[in-house]
């Protein structure tokens, strides 16, 4: 209904990457150019800084889920997770499914300007054109940051049913992302021994992964090593939402509501 | 004269009022300040990885770490000061203009701009001043006692440097009650706050890094047609490299920064009335 103000508002998100775009280029002005050649900071030349950013909207578009800690928590506390314990419905599932059809409508509605922008900045992607292996490798990171997102964000607002109110802990949560997904920059730029904590945790598959996977950053025989540990993390996050739901849910029949 | 006393009388009630609001729920809004502290340090953490690979910011340009945390920090008071008086006024704005309830607004005995600009003060958004107030005297401590050229702050250069932060707090202020008033033509603004993100986001950095490529064009929009860019740019400038007014464009920066102000001011006022004329309350 209203295509055109979406796919408006799309386009808008790209506007804060045209700021990074001026700042790297001129830190790269002052470390010796913005030819693609000179790649200067940690591994990275200009270009790829600006791609690299380019594709981490992409996997922002599949790990990111607006509103989903807080809807799951609002649930609990208005008593509305009720409906789903004396329905044959699962929780857990059934706000699954909702968010992949959310997601699927959003991707045909985004899918133009995000080729708008790849289209226009297409001259930022230097190098060899990524073989079958990093792009299968770039495919399946990408369904994982969905799935990972989800079970992380659903984690967060099955906290709910211990603490009424998760919006400041939700608030930790996205301060945290926020840096250490790889949103900000790349993660590669963190110095040690930063660098080792920041690799150990999940966050890091929520954007900054997918895209250094394409933009081939990833050495070749970690790909296999990096997608295991990401599938490690999904099940971990979907076990832990089991467990808390049933045992939220005790605790939630046991006090009322 | 009896007239502006009664206007600052009824600002201080209001600026009372929103303070035992706001500290009714203490626990929240210690919650609220940290939380919004946070945010800003994590800035800090982005420019201290970014100055770990370069010395400046772009070349020539005089922003090394510590001027431009000097900058960073003007960057914080202003937004805290247009946080703290405006943001949840305009959003209240947009909101009394889509109920109908901007009516009895429009009844009240004073000017109607002064009333839905200051209705309410959000205390909690002034943690980011004193964060940036402590960054500022951090950065400026660094840059007064290093060896070679240590920076001298004239009085002069403090006068100037808080009637500049002013002007940009007014400079932003103009911008916000001119969107919050589109939204009488528009009906629901609901991309307000986007928009003021994206806008002052280009208010965040230094002007020199659009002095390349395609970023002219942007420089010439968001200095001389939406004047974001002397925002934090004028004052962070004075206090932090007054010895290298021939690097930018000075002293006639400067003064373009004032006629800004003034100007900014005059048509959002404009904007503001000519909105007005267009309201047609909500029918119930």
């Amino acid at each position: 209904m209203y295509r055109g103000d979406f796919a408006l508002g799309t386009l808008m998100r790209f506007l804060p990457i045209v700021t990074q775009i001026f700042l790297w280029w001129a830190i790269f002005d002052t470390i010796g150019g913005a030819e693609p050649g000179n790649a200067a900071v940690a591994g990275y030349s200009f270009h790829n800084v600006v791609a690299y950013y380019l594709l981490s909207m992409v996997s922002r578009a599949f790990s990111s889920m607006p509103g989903l800690a807080s809807g799951i928590a609002l649930q609990i506390r208005n008593g509305e997770v009720k409906k789903y314990l004396v329905q044959p419905v699962d929780l857990l599932g059934f706000l699954l499914l909702t968010r992949v059809a959310h997601k699927l409508a959003y991707y045909s509605v985004a899918a133009l300007p995000f080729a708008l922008v790849f289209f226009l900045c297409q001259r930022f992607f230097v190098g060899p054109w990524p073989d079958g292996l990093q792009w299968t490798c770039f495919v399946l990171a990408l369904l994982l940051s969905f799935l990972l997102g989800f079970f992380l964000e659903a984690c967060i607002g099955l906290l709910g049913f211990w603490f009424l109110e998760v919006s400041s802990l939700l608030f930790v949560y996205m301060l945290f992302n926020f840096f250490l997904s790889g949103h900000m920059f790349p993660l590669d730029m963190v110095p040690q021994p930063w660098h080792a904590i920041v690799d150990l945790l999940p966050l890091k598959y929520l954007a900054y992964y997918p895209a250094a996977v394409l933009l081939g950053k990833v050495p070749r025989d970690h790909l296999v090593g990096g997608l295991l540990s990401q599938c490690v993390w999904v099940v971990v996050f979907i076990v832990l939402a089991r467990v808390m739901f049933r045992r939220g849910v005790r605790r939630y029949a046991g006090y009322g509501g | 004269m009896r007239m502006s006393r009664s206007y600052l009388q009824v600002l201080l009630t209001f600026a009372r009022n929103s303070f035992v609001r706001d500290t009714m729920f203490r626990t929240n809004f210690v919650l609220e300040c940290v939380s919004s502290v946070s945010w800003t340090l994590m800035n800090v953490g982005f420019y201290l990885i970014v100055f770990h690979y370069t010395p400046l910011i772009g070349p020539e340009s005089g922003w090394g770490k510590h001027q431009f945390f000097v900058f960073l920090g003007t960057t914080w008071l202003i937004n805290s000061l247009v946080q703290t008086f405006f943001m949840t006024n305009a959003d209240d704005y947009s909101e009394l203009i889509r109920t109908g309830n901007l009516d009895f607004a429009l009844l009240k005995p004073i000017d109607t701009q002064f009333l839905v600009s200051f209705q309410k003060v959000d205390w909690s958004a002034l943690s980011n001043f004193f964060a940036g107030l402590i960054l500022l005297a951090v950065s400026l401590g660094h840059l007064c006692t290093r060896p070679e050229h240590p920076l001298v702050i004239t009085p002069w250069a403090v006068a100037l440097y808080v009637v500049y932060v002013l002007c940009g707090v007014a400079i932003l202020y103009s911008l916000m009650i001119a969107l919050a008033s589109t939204s009488i033509w528009l009906g629901r603004n609901q991309t307000l706050y986007d928009f003021w993100f994206y806008i002052t986001n280009f208010a965040r950095y230094p002007m020199e890094i659009y002095n390349r490529g395609w970023g002219v064009p942007l420089w010439v929009l968001f200095t001389f047609v939406v004047p974001v860019l002397v925002v934090v740019n004028v004052p962070a400038r004075i206090l932090a490299q007054p010895l290298y007014p021939e690097r930018s464009l000075g002293w006639p920066l400067a003064a373009f920064a004032l006629a800004a102000t003034v100007a900014s001011l005059a048509a959002s006022r404009w904007v503001f009335q000519r909105a007005l004329r267009s309201y047609r309350s909500a029918s119930s």
